[in-house]
């Protein structure tokens, strides 16, 4: 049989929730060796949306955020994405640099910062996939785009949507001091490596 | 008064002057507006992929260029447009990431949209009068349907009435 994402079940979204939590766990501790600081972090949410409300939880299709694409190979191929709304990219860009420059731009340094550190975060989420599953899976170099939510959420909606209209999104809150950074990651296997996915996580029905 | 009607991905709209339509943040989907002069009827659908045919899951004919293109003309003709008298203008289909030369097929997606919309404009021999496509960014459009203008902005590329 082939599986949906409307198929999935409580169970699933518990699983694809542990992946969240661990991946995100790895993330921050690899963020706070990377700048020597404390990073805490909230259990992250995951959510399965109609592609058309996902831009409302960024803010509006015209909204603009900092996406971070990469694509997947190995055992399952497909895509994944780390969305970052603009505040959360300078906190961050700021926060590895140490650096405020008070500005809400982001300059070629902290482009490169952040996909940097796009790098790292969706690493963290893959390898905790990778040793969960035990499949093998490889990431491509990370491509930056900072544009309108609506613009770069079509990307993965077009690729969602060759299998079916939602989407599934996992979000993260990590925490600096003060400094939040509120991060969403997308998991965008194509339709054979989903179900490969949930037959290694043991959740096939 | 005048109404603004959103469109969304994957959905398409008609009205009749004086009302406009918006869809917000295109990337690489395509939107593609048609234009009934005589009647001033506007029609416009937000597709995200080029053919309902290499999909096993296509029940909403908005999604893909050759049925969404093939439902906006039946609408506009129920609200009293014709065919023959229906204009063209098409936006959109930007590759928002890019991976160097070996792209894949995801990442030529919106010009394999723009390319679709354009053979399927030509089967119901619809000229175009005028497009904004391709690119690296993303559009948020209005067709105004009392004198079919399309305004595209963008985030850093400015304004545009096409």
């Amino acid at each position: 049989m082939t599986f949906t994402i409307e198929d999935l079940n409580n169970l699933h979204l518990d699983v694809l929730r542990e992946i969240g939590n661990i991946g995100s766990g790895n993330a921050a501790s690899a963020l706070a060796k990377m700048i020597n600081k404390r990073i805490d972090m909230d259990v992250p949410i995951v959510q399965i949306l109609a592609f058309e409300d996902v831009a409302a939880i960024l803010g509006g299709e015209e909204m603009v955020v900092a996406g971070i694409y990469f694509e997947v190979e190995g055992d399952i191929t497909g895509n994944i994405m780390f969305l970052l709304d603009i505040a959360s990219s300078k906190i961050l860009t700021s926060i590895l640099m140490g650096r405020e420059d008070g500005s809400e731009e982001l300059d070629e340094m902290d482009r490169s910062a952040l996909q940097e550190v796009g790098n790292i975060l969706s690493g963290s989420y893959i390898s905790s996939l990778s040793a969960l599953t035990g499949l093998k899976i490889k990431l491509s170099v990370p491509s930056l785009c900072i544009d309108m939510a609506g613009a770069i959420l079509s990307v993965p909606a077009i690729q969602f949507s060759q299998t079916s209209d939602k989407i599934v999104l996992i979000e993260t809150l990590l925490k600096e001091g003060s400094n939040q950074v509120k991060g969403n990651f997308f998991l965008i296997p194509d339709s054979k490596s989903f179900d490969k996915l949930l037959q290694s996580l043991g959740v096939y029905s | 008064m005048q109404k603004v009607i959103k469109v969304g991905m994957a959905d398409l709209q008609v009205v009749e002057e004086p009302h406009i339509l918006t869809t917000l943040g295109l990337g690489s989907c395509v939107g593609i507006a048609l234009y009934d002069k005589q009647k001033k009827i506007a029609g416009l659908a937000h597709i995200m992929l080029p053919s309902s045919t290499q999909i096993k899951n296509n029940s909403n004919l908005a999604k893909f260029a050759d049925t969404a293109i093939d439902l906006l003309i039946k609408e506009m003709v129920k609200r009293g447009a014709s065919t023959a008298r229906l204009k063209a203008k098409i936006t959109g289909g930007a590759q928002m990431f890019s991976f160097g030369n070996n792209g894949g097929d995801l990442m030529k997606i919106g010009y394999r949209n723009v390319i679709a919309t354009k053979e399927i404009l030509e089967l119901y021999k619809i000229d175009i009068l005028a497009e904004d496509t391709g690119g690296n960014h993303g559009r948020t459009i209005e067709f105004y349907s009392e004198t079919g203008d399309l305004l595209v902005k963008t985030i850093g590329f400015g304004l545009k009435t096409i």
